[in-house]
């Protein structure tokens, strides 16, 4: 068994020799990585030598109202992976859903790592922060507010998972009952990289690491702060079933013709178009399939507030409102209001009529 | 806002203000023309007003040929993005959808690109237009703001939509939010100018047609 000491200051290349990964299968994965974030074949040595000689990052993971979902889609791969290899092999310093300590000892092993890496760790939050009443969600009595900014002012940078945490997600639903916001909302002064999905894939979030690893800097992001080589493109402009949209073929149900010939779902209200991730090019569970590919409509899940768009059966050209009550409601009402206004218009007709002297051929001899 | 709640909006209570505006607006002007009433006519009747009446709704679509050679220009480009529009507000799947959730009736969709080329007809025959009415030197002199509200509101969810289906520039949530937009702006425009058309014609033609039955003379 080494130390605790030998085991901070051993690489990355060193752990995943250590754990049986050859060369070659390394090479592979960099080649991979480097491939997904667009860079060119070049810069495959450099990723290598950056992931072999990185030293492992310290890593604070701070769970807020959450679901334990993002950690799950991270560490329940089927087999193990070289990318929960590598995630392995950053120090992951706490974690309160998969470190042994607990109570006052994991408290402790969160100070001791922000006080040994200031400046220099990684922030991993999940979750999002509510803000009407800090009972709400608390961590060994500490409010998830105060441990976000206690634990934010040492931190190298942010990288926000899930979409709770990005945008605030399924809490900050309506009618948002604890305030929840997101991480971005409260920290301003720090780079925040979010990684949203309901869960992200596991490959965006070793993504993501993998490139602070490699260059020290954060990727480039996106307007809403979602790294571009991920979330560049949209679910619809990279799906499969695109070319039945062009052509107007659409699945009318799950199980008639169109469904069992794979049309498109955009009638059983796809978000496709409208959500930007890498689900239809990295897919899901090693590369097998991704929702749209199982039969199921894209949710949207990358994107903020996708919990109230209406509904995820509801196509996206139809009104997220009850519109026909609204529009028979306002007939009833525009109805009265139009008969009283043509009752008034009679009205004064009348009046006018009445008033209107009559002319008599006396009074044209005058 | 981001623009993900921009697009929420646009498809929630951005779509109910519209809606409202849109409807009442048009049933209050449909019911005070109605209940305007008219002076009862004392002369015998020579024929019947309804026949006549909904006759002259059918015909009034056919251009007279004296007027066609004097207008070729204004009624060909009129018809053409007359039949565009129709072709996509109505035969469009997704625009099906729409208004099957709010009236609860559907019917088969062209192929979309067959939809896309009638966009791109109605966008290049309303740009004609515009044209025409700057380089006739009447049309000019009678046109006012209103005319250029009406053709901008009219056009806009033609080229937004033409935008937001192919995805240039943009996001495809902020396309589509801007499409949905320009058509909840061409609602609230609607009952207040002369896009109100769209119902009054079919009053005017009968009325024209029923005062001529009334005389026992042609329409």
């Amino acid at each position: 068994m080494t130390n605790k000491f030998d085991d901070k200051n051993k690489t990355l290349g060193d752990t995943l020799r250590s754990r049986g990964i050859s060369r070659r299968s390394f090479l592979k994965f960099c080649a991979a990585t480097a491939s997904m974030m667009a860079l060119p074949p070049a810069m495959i040595p450099k990723v290598a030598h950056a992931l072999e000689n990185a030293k492992r990052p310290s890593v604070i993971w701070l769970s807020f109202q959450e679901c334990t979902g993002c950690t799950e889609s991270l560490t329940r791969s089927h087999s193990a992976t070289i990318e929960n290899l590598i995630f392995d092999s950053i120090s992951l310093d706490y974690h309160h859903t998969l470190q042994a300590a607990s109570g006052h000892a994991a408290e402790a092993a969160r100070e001791a790592a922000m006080e040994e890496n200031h400046g220099n760790y990684i922030l991993v939050v999940d979750g999002s922060i509510p803000m009407d009443n800090p009972g709400y969600s608390t961590i060994a009595g500490i409010s998830n507010y105060d441990m976000l900014m206690d634990t934010a002012k040492g931190a190298a940078a942010i990288i926000a998972v899930g979409t709770c945490a990005t945008y605030g997600g399924i809490p900050h639903a309506k009618p948002n009952p604890t305030g929840a916001v997101s991480v971005g909302d409260l920290i301003k002064d720090k780079p925040i990289i979010n990684v949203p999905g309901c869960p992200p894939i596991p490959v965006v979030i070793t993504g993501v690491v993998t490139h602070f690893l490699t260059f020290g800097t954060i990727p480039e992001l996106d307007h809403i702060g979602r790294p571009k080589v991920f979330y560049g493109q949209s679910i619809h402009d990279r799906c499969y079933r695109r070319p039945f949209y062009d052509k107007g073929l659409f699945a009318e149900t799950f199980d008639d013709e169109g469904a069992q010939k794979g049309w498109c779902l955009f009638k059983l209200g796809c978000k496709g178009p409208t959500t930007y991730n890498a689900c239809a090019t990295t897919k899901w569970n090693n590369g097998t399939s991704f929702p749209i590919e199982a039969g199921h409509p894209c949710i949207g899940c990358s994107e903020p507030d996708f919990w109230d768009g209406g509904g995820f059966y509801k196509a996206l050209s139809m009104p997220t409102e009850n519109i026909t009550q609204t529009a028979l409601y306002t007939a009833a009402g525009a109805a009265a209001v139009g008969v009283a206004a043509g009752a008034l218009n009679r009205a004064k007709k009348n009046a006018a009529t009445k008033a209107h002297p009559n002319t008599t051929i006396e009074d044209l001899e005058k | 806002m981001t623009e993900i709640d921009f697009l929420n909006w646009v498809r929630g209570p951005g779509f109910q203000i519209a809606t409202i505006i849109f409807v009442a607006g048009v049933l209050i002007r449909i019911f005070e023309i109605i209940l305007l009433g008219r002076k009862a006519n004392l002369a015998e009747a020579k024929g019947s007003e309804m026949s006549s009446g909904l006759r002259t709704i059918v015909t009034r679509s056919v251009p007279q040929a004296d007027s066609f050679k004097r207008s070729t220009f204004t009624i060909v480009t009129g018809y053409i993005f007359h039949i565009g529009l129709f072709v996509t507000i109505f035969l469009y799947a997704p625009h099906i959808l729409l208004i099957k959730d709010i009236v609860g009736i559907s019917w088969p969709a062209l192929p979309t690109p067959v939809v896309d080329a009638f966009a791109v007809i109605s966008i290049i025959s309303l740009l004609a237009i515009l044209i025409h009415r700057f380089s006739n030197k009447v049309l000019h002199y009678l046109t006012n703001f209103e005319d250029l509200l009406v053709w901008f509101v009219t056009i806009a969810p033609l080229v937004t939509g033409y935008i937001a289906f192919h995805r240039i520039g943009f996001t495809a949530p902020t396309l589509l939010g801007i499409h949905i937009l320009s058509v909840e702006i061409l609602m609230i425009v609607f009952p207040f100018t002369k896009l109100m058309h769209a119902f009054t014609l079919f009053m005017a033609r009968w009325y024209n047609g029923a005062i001529s039955g009334y005389r026992g003379v042609e329409s």
